[in-house]
């Protein structure tokens, strides 16, 4: 799914430092916050919601179709565990560092639960003219701007230059779906250049990869399927081997996972690979007026 | 975190699986008094690398004099690039097959993965690339465990009857390790059935995952080093992530993504990158910190600072590198391209207190760098 401004959205963790910072700046941009979590502070408001003891109490008196967690690493499993059980649709885990054994056992809740999640180590997801879940600036009109690009990317800092370099060349967004740079992510590269393929709101993708594991190639294969053109850059091009580059997820291990590959992959699947993300735009460009005429 | 041989074995021994015995030497004369009590015995470096036999790291040793002299060469030698310190003295075992038993994390089933082969020893990767068939790759639920059935199942239809109740209690109890330990990779090559039909792990490779660290207290001591240069060891005690890199343009950027950007467009403009160093996440109060350990390298010849704030803000950012900069007063020219969160407050402070005009596009940041850094590098 791609987040609505009529999408219902719980924070977990709303009543910290970051949980309260972004929870306003979401609420300001037209994000429908309908409640938040704590378990001390349960039964107060806080930033004119309710806060509840837990997501499945808000399921019951507040229904939310999103969840977003402020939480830190090691809660982070039973309050993911908490929100797919209380029904959430999607949940949007920007938690970086969480033990990868309860990684898993949160995935296999989504499962059970019918539950979409985002990350885990996700920047979040930006809605431009309609809302954004996370930690994006989705309120800067400089970087985001309403449109029919969609942007797909594993880095949120990335994410953010590309969506201004397309913003600068007046080539608004329709949604930035940001995947997270963890090994074990719930939703995709592939996943979210399916989700916007299918949205009628979006005419063009642009992927942004790393280098480490297969999210690239896998999504190159999704591309080869596709009428809407795909460009990608991928970052990492000039990275060492075996060293983790901050994700957790980006490393080139066992000669796996390197920008050259990914590259190839990409390329033989049709989408055109920028040098760097200043030529994202004008790539676009070529390939909507060669799909035009 | 990766754990040599040495560190892993007692952890394994510790939930069930039978180990040879042996005793850790740092010298010659410790290694042969290790063998007079061991017996006939293999001399092993510990070092966390694979192809240690294939470096000449592993010798046989009939008596203890021939023990002492092995470790005398071995200690001493590089293998993979780790200078090897110490060596495990282990008792020699009569080896009827060699197996290959692993459990890793698997990122396309975002659960755990049994790998199994009966084909265990020195080149079982490759082996396992020429034949997919040499290996079996076993995903299961985490929820449910590595079950007997699913054990038995895996190592099922190769002759291997006779140990087939131990081959499975053995990786019953090398899932329970790797549920323990926080396991990335929990590997044994080779698993032996030895001429007495007794299931043993002759080596272990153990990876546990960085974010368990702090639940993982009583192990994270027993970690190897990692391969560290002084500097980014320096950055990694203060939680920085830094990578030295021999370039001559400095950068500094937040997120993971951006950073790696930054160097591909520097590289991309004809320049080299000196390092990687982030400040996104939750160490974006630290640049000040990350800064005066980035100038500590006398390769820099010209800073990038390059912020495109998410949940970092970049006002924070750059008031941290700006009240560095000012107090440290360097050599060299720094240039700046900055967006996102607090981008209007960060650029006026830049140019307030700096004098200096950050670019708008990221481009022109690079390329100014660039040119900088080799005017400099060929005066």
């Amino acid at each position: 799914m791609i987040p609505r401004k009529h999408h219902r959205i719980l924070v977990q963790g709303i009543t910290g430092k970051q949980g309260t910072f972004w929870t306003n700046a979401m609420q300001e941009y037209g994000s429908r916050i309908v409640g938040g979590v704590n378990p001390k502070r349960a039964g107060t408001e806080h930033l004119g919601v309710p806060v509840f003891a837990s997501a499945r109490e808000a399921a019951k008196s507040t229904p939310f179709d999103i969840s977003i967690m402020f939480i830190p690493p090691m809660m982070a499993k039973a309050a993911a565990i908490d929100a797919c059980e209380a029904g959430a649709k999607m949940l949007v885990c920007l938690t970086e560092h969480i033990p990868a054994h309860d990684v898993m056992e949160m995935h296999v809740a989504a499962a059970a639960n019918g539950t979409q999640i985002v990350g885990p180590n996700t920047a979040g997801l930006v809605t431009p003219g309609e809302c954004f879940v996370g930690i994006m600036p989705g309120f800067n009109h400089r970087v985001f701007q309403p449109g029919r690009i969609g942007v797909v990317s594993r880095s949120g800092s990335l994410g953010t230059l590309v969506c201004l370099n397309l913003t600068q060349q007046g080539m608004g967004q329709s949604a930035f779906y940001g995947v997270g740079g963890d090994p074990m992510i719930g939703t995709t590269s592939a996943d979210a250049v399916r989700i916007l393929d299918a949205d009628a709101d979006t005419d063009a993708i642009v992927l942004c990869g790393e280098i480490g594991g297969s999210a690239e190639e896998d999504a190159a294969a999704y591309a080869k399927t596709m009428k809407k053109p795909v460009v990608a850059f991928i970052a990492g091009r000039q990275s060492p081997p075996g060293k983790k580059m901050g994700h957790a997820g980006a490393i080139v291990a066992g000669g796996k996972g390197d920008y050259p590959t990914k590259r190839a992959a990409l390329e033989k699947a049709g989408v055109a690979v920028a040098d760097t993300p200043s030529g994202i735009p004008g790539l676009l460009k070529e390939r909507l007026a060669s799909s035009a005429a | 975190m990766n754990f040599e041989e040495h560190a892993a074995k007692p952890l394994l021994a510790k939930c069930g699986i039978k180990v040879p015995e042996s005793k850790l030497a740092h010298d010659p004369v410790e290694a042969g008094r290790a063998a007079e009590m061991i017996g006939p015995c293999v001399v092993k470096a510990q070092v966390p690398t694979g192809k240690r036999g294939k470096a000449g790291g592993i010798k046989l040793a009939a008596s203890a004099d021939e023990a002492s002299s092995h470790a005398e060469k071995i200690i001493g030698m590089e293998i993979g690039g780790w200078p090897v310190e110490k060596v495990l003295i282990e008792a020699q075992t009569k080896i009827d097959r060699e197996l290959y038993a692993a459990i890793v994390n698997d990122s396309a089933t975002k659960g755990p993965m049994l790998l199994f082969s009966q084909m265990g020893g020195m080149d079982v990767e490759e082996a396992a690339e020429k034949d997919p068939n040499a290996m079996r790759r076993v995903p299961f639920s985490i929820i449910d465990g590595l079950t007997e059935e699913v054990a038995r199942e895996a190592v099922a239809g190769l002759g291997l009857d006779a140990v087939e109740d131990q081959l499975v209690s053995t990786l019953v109890n090398l899932y329970k390790a790797y549920r323990a330990l926080d396991a990335e990779l929990l590997e044994i090559n080779p698993l032996v059935i030895t001429a007495d039909n007794q299931v043993v792990a002759l080596d272990c490779k153990l990876t546990v995952d960085d974010g368990a660290a702090p639940r993982q207290e009583a192990i994270v001591p027993l970690a190897a080093p990692e391969k560290r240069t002084e500097l980014e060891a320096k950055a990694a005690a203060e939680g920085l992530k830094y990578i030295e890199l021999g370039g001559s343009v400095g950068v500094i950027a937040n997120g993971a993504g951006l950073t790696m950007t930054t160097m591909d467009v520097i590289s991309h403009y004809g320049g080299q990158p000196a390092n990687f160093l982030e400040v996104g996440g939750e160490a974006y109060t630290k640049a000040k910190t990350a800064l005066s350990i980035l100038l500590e390298n006398p390769n820099i010849k010209s800073l990038l600072v390059n912020f495109c704030g998410a949940f970092a803000r970049t006002d924070v950012m750059a008031e941290g590198v700006v009240s560095a900069w000012q107090e440290l007063d360097p050599d060299i020219p720094i240039f700046f391209t900055i967006h996102g969160t607090g981008e209007d407050e960060a650029i006026a402070l830049v140019k307030e207190r700096l004098g200096v005009e950050p670019f708008d596009l990221m481009d022109d940041a690079v390329k100014a760098a660039v040119t900088a850094a080799n005017e400099r590098a060929s005066v």
